[in-house]
């Protein structure tokens, strides 16, 4: 009986584990010397494998928004808002969610890759033995660096997709540059912004902790770190849909849409 | 000067599976200490308690007064800087080159100057005869080049305890030879306490001041050198002479009726005890004592032919 209620609660540890290895993250976050060279080298490694990446998804994204928004508007017969309406949802929905793929995918599987090779190969072990806290000198830089990246990529996200959405709904919808650009901010406002940052902020978070985490816990052999790569994408990118909903529920609430 | 390492009833399981229970016993300061196991006892998981990185489920080790079983993270952290540990592979960091990586300990520990950290990494490096090979990767130098680098990083901080995990595996006799020398010399020149963990004999049988053999989840046996050499303790019997009857088989220990059908096979007989390899300076070391005065104050008789000049070394015949 006993084995059946640890099997059935197993999954609430490892939840507890995680969520406790953000805390201790957390409070690494600001334990001094901040290994500024590690930060720097991290973020712009994390950068060199997302940018092209995230712009070519960007594209693609703001172009199929301003095609669905853009067709469905046309129906309701309020073409001059369709501007306003794909802004809004590259904005707020869009640009967080490539971003988030994007880290998770190539900078989180990266980061579990790395650590989960210097795990197996007993670096993390020598680097406590010397007195070294690995979470403080490795996983609070990559942390750091996540968050800035994802921040970045999410303005680059933002405005690559509207400028798709622009190329689409002028060149291919027909529809006139003018009116476009001038019911931006009919219905976005600044708040929208602000949200879309923050969450930004939040899924690099959640993705460098949790690929971290999956890394320093990797276990027997290069197998061990496959399946550490994968289960830390699998795992961020679940979290981060979840997460974008509970942050999208919250923010509709709490900010009132503006009314044109 | 080598701190002393007191170990009380540690236990260790990992889920269900016991990996050893109750093992106690005292590591002198400033001696070596080997300690022994069949492939999968549990030696590296010992280690690795030794210093922190596994929590046992019971017992201590006490250290300079703390209780490493039970001190705080920052505590920990403290009372690592008393040690040097050389990992199975070396555990260099990929992305430094050799002498980054020696470096590294001095960097994050010390506020020495660049010049002073160079002097220091150079005098490391020479010493386990690295120098020229500062700028390579961990990637391109050998697996015995790995190691000794390991041992110059683990040496860097001047530690009072040295752990060795399995420093001979996976090297040719001629470099395991030489490592064990190198092991002697650095023990005479900085009385550290050193722990070696391994399963070769003859390192086992020509190295180390006092010896333990880990065996079937609990400590069989640990004393001096001699001790264990002489003993007629089947289990040490059989491991330290490297042979095939007694009570450790190929997988585990062997069933009731393997062991019948050995009663009455005639045991060979015990194998004279060497020399301690010495210091290549000659000067015998400070925890060094003359060969054969254990047995002779324990009214012990060694095996015929022991510390005889020119004896064969051969074992497990």
């Amino acid at each position: 009986m006993a084995s059946t209620a640890t099997r059935v609660l197993a999954p609430v540890g490892a939840a507890g584990k995680l969520f406790a290895f953000g805390l201790d993250v957390g409070r690494a976050l600001f334990k001094r010397p901040f290994q500024l060279r590690e930060f720097l080298q991290q973020a712009w490694f994390i950068a060199s494998v997302t940018i092209i990446p995230t712009a070519l998804v960007a594209i693609p994204f703001g172009a199929v928004i301003a095609l669905q928004v853009g067709g469905l508007i046309k129906q309701f017969g309020a073409q001059s808002f369709t501007g306003s309406a794909s802004v809004l949802a590259v904005v707020q929905q869009a640009g967080p969610i490539a971003t988030a793929l994007l880290i998770a995918g190539a900078g989180g599987s990266a980061i579990a890759a790395d650590l989960g090779a210097r795990k197996i190969r007993e670096e993390l072990d020598a680097m406590m033995v010397l007195g070294i806290d690995p979470i403080q000198r490795l996983v609070v830089p990559r942390v750091l660096a996540c968050m800035l990246v994802a921040f970045f990529l999410n303005g680059m996200v933002t405005v690559v997709g509207v400028a798709g959405g622009y190329v689409f709904n002028v060149v291919l919808q027909d529809g006139t540059p003018g009116a476009y650009l001038a019911s931006f901010t009919a219905l976005a406002q600044l708040p929208d912004l602000w949200v879309g940052l923050l969450k930004a902020l939040v899924f690099g978070f959640i993705a460098a902790i949790v690929a971290s985490y999956k890394g320093m816990n990797a276990g027997g052999g290069p197998k061990g770190v496959g399946d550490a790569v994968n289960e830390s994408v699998v795992i961020t990118f679940l979290m981060l849909f979840v997460v974008n909903f509970v942050m999208s529920t919250i923010y509709l609430q709490v900010i009132p849409p503006k009314t044109g | 000067m080598g701190v002393e390492i007191k170990v009380n009833d540690l236990t260790k399981s990992f889920g269900k599976q016991l990996i050893w229970g109750d093992v106690s016993l005292t590591i002198p300061a400033g001696e070596i200490c080997v300690m022994l196991g069949p492939s999968g006892t549990g030696k590296s998981v010992f280690l690795k308690t030794l210093i922190g990185l596994l929590k046992p489920d019971k017992g201590s080790i006490i250290i300079e007064g703390t209780d490493i079983a039970s001190c705080s993270e920052k505590e920990l952290y403290e009372i690592r800087k008393l040690f040097g540990v050389l990992f199975q592979d070396g555990a260099m960091f990929g992305s430094m080159n050799l002498y980054d990586n020696v470096a590294f300990p001095l960097r994050e520990h010390t506020k020495k100057s660049e010049s002073e950290v160079r002097d220091i990494v150079m005098e490391k490096m020479d010493l386990v005869g690295l120098l020229g090979a500062e700028d390579k990767l961990p990637g391109e130098i050998s697996g015995g080049m790995r190691k000794r680098a390991g041992l110059a990083r683990a040496l860097v901080l001047d530690p009072e305890i040295v752990l060795f995990d399995e420093p001979d595996s996976g090297l040719d006799p001629v470099r395991t030879s030489f490592l064990n020398q190198l092991i002697i010399d650095l023990n005479a020149q900085i009385d550290a306490t050193f722990l070696i963990v391994t399963h070769d004999v003859n390192t086992a049988r020509t190295v180390p001041d006092n010896i333990g053999l880990l065996y079937h989840k609990h400590l069989a046996m640990f004393g001096p050198r001699e001790m264990l050499l002489s003993s007629e303790e089947p289990v040490v019997r059989q491991f330290l002479n490297a042979q095939r009857v007694g009570p450790i088989g190929m997988s585990e220990e062997k069933d009731a009726d393997e062991l019948a059908a050995e009663e009455g096979q005639e045991l060979p007989p015990l194998p004279p005890i060497p020399f301690q390899q010495e210091p290549s300076n000659g000067v015998p070391r400070r925890s060094q004592r003359e060969p054969g005065a254990w047995c002779r104050d324990n009214g012990v008789t060694p095996p015929p032919g022991s510390f005889e000049e020119n004896m064969s070394m051969t074992i497990g015949s």
